[in-house]
């Protein structure tokens, strides 16, 4: 397709833009000089061009999404609705309280909802996605080490199944990662845990279930672990949606957790964001938490800056419009909604896993929580045919791959997690797209290994891609 | 699959050639690189770092995953080969040239595999 640059037309116009009805200044020597690089078009032909690209993608209205870890469930229209009245959109971050009252309701409301569901008793809704709420939540966690004056805690304990952002996130906030091995079982080495654990211990990061889909079963024994070393723990909400209104971390022994409302509060993931990662902490964490948080007073709504804050990570109230629709969502599903939005989607999760356990090499064979990982390594080394190209394979079938290559503790792994967004008829068409490529991958792997076959574009060359960027339109 | 006889190996898939001035190469092996797939970026160290024998001297990366790389010696980096960092396949197309450090004042080196180990050590990991 052509890109909005190649279809520029010079002196082509859109709208017709208002008369200016403001004074024009000469910036002398800081107005710019060079034309700017703007594509010339027709409304017409931007309409066609959006169209177009949307053609070629794939998003949860498509079809299914089942893309492991990432919760890709269904987008209601109402949270469209909500964050688009004029209440939430007209207004601007200055504006005094006693206008925006109604903005203000929906952070308290907020704030308590998710701290209720979480187990949390405060929370900022500044971080504008997951990664970026691990690295709030560890400058809280170091901020409390460091007014204790408890300055050797340097290190952060991190599962070898661990999303890649922890990590990198506790480096960026400055700490040490000691990475500790998984059980044969997929859970956390107890063993290794308390071997690991000491008076450098800052604190442990930890998604539960974790990214096989398990459950730790000892979860109170590793929080307790880490606080007895006095660490705190940290809780990666990517997870999330398998127990919401089931099992709270609060109460899991974990001391401070983000949310990915993009994920489990079905907001927009990915290109349609933007995210947005609220952080849960207990009480004894609350006043380092960044920025203000929304009190309520006989007269209404107000500001109350933190007192120890460790700083704002963002612009005034974060992505404020995504609250609103994750706030919408909640009120919907109410408390029994929730609790039965996490049982579905562990119980799709098993469905599709029990449909699949003859033909496909489960890593952990047991009733997994809302995803379960297989392992296509037999298949790789026995035919040839690998995980990279069962998942290429399913864009025939017009169903987005799983998750390729990750958890790296197990090879060749592809992740599946379809949300409880799915009916028992599409799971169904995913079990059965994936039984017929493993039939066709033993009678016919050369097609397999071609995959896709249908799609607008077929097998992309990543490694080109990767080494060689072509990242920008290039002008003459 | 090449396992070259003079060479060395760790259970983490790194090879070590003992050069006659005393320092010592460290690269990745045949089975590592294809493992891996493509490469498309290496991080190395620098030189006058440290190295310590078991922990991380760096990371390769795949179209699949980034993978650390764990040095097999403690001591300090006297050389880098620094034409990886703007062509990593070099280690896909000859993962026993392609050395990716040179390390001097070798004090401590893990328990290494000769080349017959290793080769059975890579078939069982493929069980």
């Amino acid at each position: 397709m052509k890109l909005i640059f190649e279809r520029s037309v010079p002196g082509r116009r859109c709208s017709i833009l208002p008369p200016c009805d403001v004074p024009e200044t000469d910036l002398g020597e800081f107005g710019r000089t060079k034309e700017l690089h703007l594509p010339e078009v027709s409304e017409n032909d931007i309409s066609r061009h959006y169209t177009e690209l949307a053609k070629e993608t794939h998003g949860v209205n498509d079809g299914q999404y089942p893309l492991g870890s990432c919760t890709m469930k269904y987008n209601p229209k109402i949270n469209e609705y909500t964050a688009s009245l004029p209440g939430f959109t007209g207004v601007h971050p200055l504006q005094p309280e006693r206008t925006v009252q109604g903005c203000l309701k929906v952070l308290h409301t907020a704030e308590k909802l998710f701290g209720e569901i979480t187990g949390m008793d405060a929370m900022t809704f500044e971080p504008a996605a997951g990664a970026h709420g691990e690295f709030t939540g560890l400058l809280l966690i170091k901020a409390y080490h460091d007014r204790r004056g408890d300055t050797k805690r340097t290190k952060i304990i991190v599962p070898d199944s661990a999303h890649g952002t922890n990590p990198a996130s506790a480096v960026m906030a400055g700490f040490m990662v000691v990475n500790i091995p998984s059980t044969e079982d997929g859970l956390v080495d107890l063993d290794a845990l308390r071997a690991a654990v000491g008076e450098d211990t800052a604190g442990l990061m930890l998604t539960n279930p974790n990214t096989v889909g398990l459950f730790d079963k000892n979860i109170l024994t590793i929080t307790q672990i880490v606080h007895e070393a006095g660490g705190l723990n940290y809780y990666d909400g990517a997870n999330l949606n398998a127990v919401m209104g089931v099992a709270r971390p609060g109460d899991m022994g974990f001391d401070v957790v983000h949310l990915n409302l993009h994920k489990t509060f079905s907001t927009p993931h990915g290109g349609g964001g933007p995210g947005s990662g609220p952080v849960g902490c207990k009480a004894f964490l609350k006043e380092y938490l960044p920025g203000a948080g929304v009190v309520q007073t006989p007269d209404g709504y107000c500001f109350a800056h933190h007192a120890d804050s460790v700083g704002s990570v963002k612009a005034f109230y974060g992505n404020f419009l995504v609250v609103v629709k994750a706030l919408t969502y909640i009120l919907m599903l109410g408390r029994e909604g929730i609790r039965e939005a996490s049982q579905n989607a562990v119980l799709n999760a098993n469905y599709i896993r029990t449909g699949l356990a003859d033909a496909y090499d489960m890593a952990y064979d047991e009733t997994c929580m809302h995803e379960f990982v297989m392992s296509l390594e037999q298949e790789k080394h026995a035919i040839h045919v690998s995980a990279m190209d069962i998942a290429k394979s399913l864009l025939d079938y017009g169903i987005h791959p799983p998750t390729m290559y990750f958890p790296l503790i197990v090879h060749e792994a592809l992740m599946v997690e379809p949300t409880e967004t799915e009916s028992k008829e599409t799971l169904d068409e995913l079990i059965h797209a994936f039984l017929e490529i493993h039939e066709k991958a033993k009678t016919d792997p050369a097609y397999v290994q071609s995959a896709p076959h249908t799609t607008a574009v077929k097998r992309l060359d990543e490694v080109q891609a990767a080494r060689n960027p072509r990242l920008r339109y290039v002008f003459e | 699959m090449n396992f070259p006889k003079e060479l060395k190996y760790s259970k983490s898939h790194e090879w070590v050639s003992y050069e006659q001035d005393g320092t010592v190469l460290i690269g990745i092996t045949d089975y590592a690189q294809k493992e891996l797939g493509d490469l498309v970026f290496v991080n190395l160290p620098e030189e006058g770092d440290g190295v310590t024998a078991g922990e991380a001297l760096g990371d390769v990366e795949s179209v699949k995953a980034v993978s650390d790389i764990y040095s097999p010696v403690t001591g300090t980096v006297a050389e880098i080969n620094e034409e990886l960092l703007d062509a990593p396949q070099k280690i896909n197309e000859d993962p026993y040239g392609a050395w990716l450090i040179r390390v001097e004042n070798v004090t401590d080196t893990e328990e290494l595999l000769d080349a017959d180990a290793y080769e059975a050590f890579t078939k069982e990991e493929n069980q």
